[in-house]
């Protein structure tokens, strides 16, 4: 059965510069995985714990979020709260009986890196590979 | 302030997968100040059992989230009216006064604890809380340099430290100060060493529960 994920990304605005460069065209000239929504944020320490759980009511089947490097955040200990609250979501997920891994940390350099865009490749493949969310999608 | 701990999902789940609609209800009190039941706890709860149910296939069943300033008094619990016509069980993130509150005076409505409640403590630096009062009735501090033993003493002992401490650890946890140890460096800081010498009289622990439910009544405000 063929299945196309859904997958949100959460990313600061450091670590995606790309996303935005050229008319936002250097993201699918490199191939990045159509099956991601990315969301752009100040910084990733921004996000809340409520907010990654509600992407997955929303119906993805994979999250992920994408910061600065954990000792070279812009924004000094950004991405590691982020990373901080990843975890904990990630536990939760598990006592729900759901894979942790559907939802995912990265930490990558800014600017344009191969990085960002194999974070994006492992993650559409991982949530091919794991199949569609267990939780009931939400109604059309 | 009264510190607690969510729930295993699991657990809280089973308890609420009859219910149509579940109000999780955040208090503004203790459990806000140690990041167990505030709103911001609340709101993750309520995504987590929507996602819970879901899972199970109850995908019709309404999560709303409300907060009260406190679930420990009465004026308080008279603002869930606020509230009315829109749950059918309470699903409460406060600590087990505001459950009991909650029961005692809705006496027909569901109402389902979210947290395990833990002790009384303190934050000891951002995100970790420790005991330090036991509710014991009959406080000691003024005897022990304002350190307590019968809350951080594994054994509540009144006269130790016992054989078991090790270079000033507990030997039950290694990673806990001995609190006599504590008690006896402090005592000595404050030149009071020597009241340590005295025997401590038989404790009596009628008033730390051992005689049922405690209640205290100030007369003068009973009006």
């Amino acid at each position: 059965m063929s299945f196309t994920p859904d997958i949100r990304l959460f990313t600061c605005h450091y670590a995606s510069q790309q996303s935005c460069t050229e008319g936002g065209t250097v993201l699918r000239d490199l191939n990045f995985p159509a099956s991601i929504t990315l969301t752009r944020l100040v910084c990733t320490g921004r996000l809340e714990e409520k907010d990654l759980l509600r992407a997955f009511e929303d119906g993805a089947d994979g999250v992920y979020v994408v910061g600065c490097p954990a000792h070279s955040c812009h924004n000094v200990k950004g991405s590691q709260r982020a990373a901080k609250r990843v975890a904990s979501v990630r536990k939760a997920l598990s006592e729900l009986g759901v894979e942790p891994d559907r939802l995912r940390m990265y930490h990558v350099e800014r600017g344009l890196h191969p990085e960002f865009i194999a974070a994006g490749e492992e993650m559409d493949a991982l949530i091919r590979r794991l199949g569609p969310s267990p939780f009931c999608r939400k109604a059309a | 302030m009264i510190v607690a701990e969510r729930k295993p999902l699991d657990e809280i789940i089973s308890m609420v997968q009859d219910c149509g609609r579940i109000l999780v209800l955040a208090c503004k009190g203790c459990v806000t100040v140690c990041s167990a039941g505030g709103e911001r706890e609340a709101e993750i709860l309520a995504s987590l059992v929507r996602l819970g149910l879901q899972k199970i296939g109850k995908k019709d069943a309404e999560v709303l989230t409300g907060s009260l300033v406190r679930q420990c008094d009465k004026e308080y619990i008279d603002s869930l009216d606020q509230y009315k016509g829109q749950y059918d069980a309470i699903l409460s993130t406060a600590c087990g006064v505001g459950v009991n509150f909650i029961a005692n005076l809705r006496p027909d409505e569901p109402v389902y604890p979210a947290l395990n409640t833990t002790f009384y403590g303190g934050s000891a630096e951002q995100g970790v809380w420790q005991e330090m009062c036991a509710g014991c009735g009959d406080c000691v501090l003024h005897l022990t340099g304002g350190l307590c033993p019968v809350a951080r003493c594994a054994k509540n002992l009144m006269n130790g430290p016992c054989g078991g401490s090790v270079n000033g650890r507990c030997e039950i946890n290694p990673d806990t100060d001995c609190v006599w140890q504590l008690i006896y460096d402090r005592m000595g800081r404050l030149k009071r060493q020597q009241e340590l010498t005295a025997s401590a009289p038989i404790r009596d622990w009628s008033t730390a529960g051992h005689g049922g439910p405690r209640k205290r009544v100030r007369e003068d405000l009973t009006v």
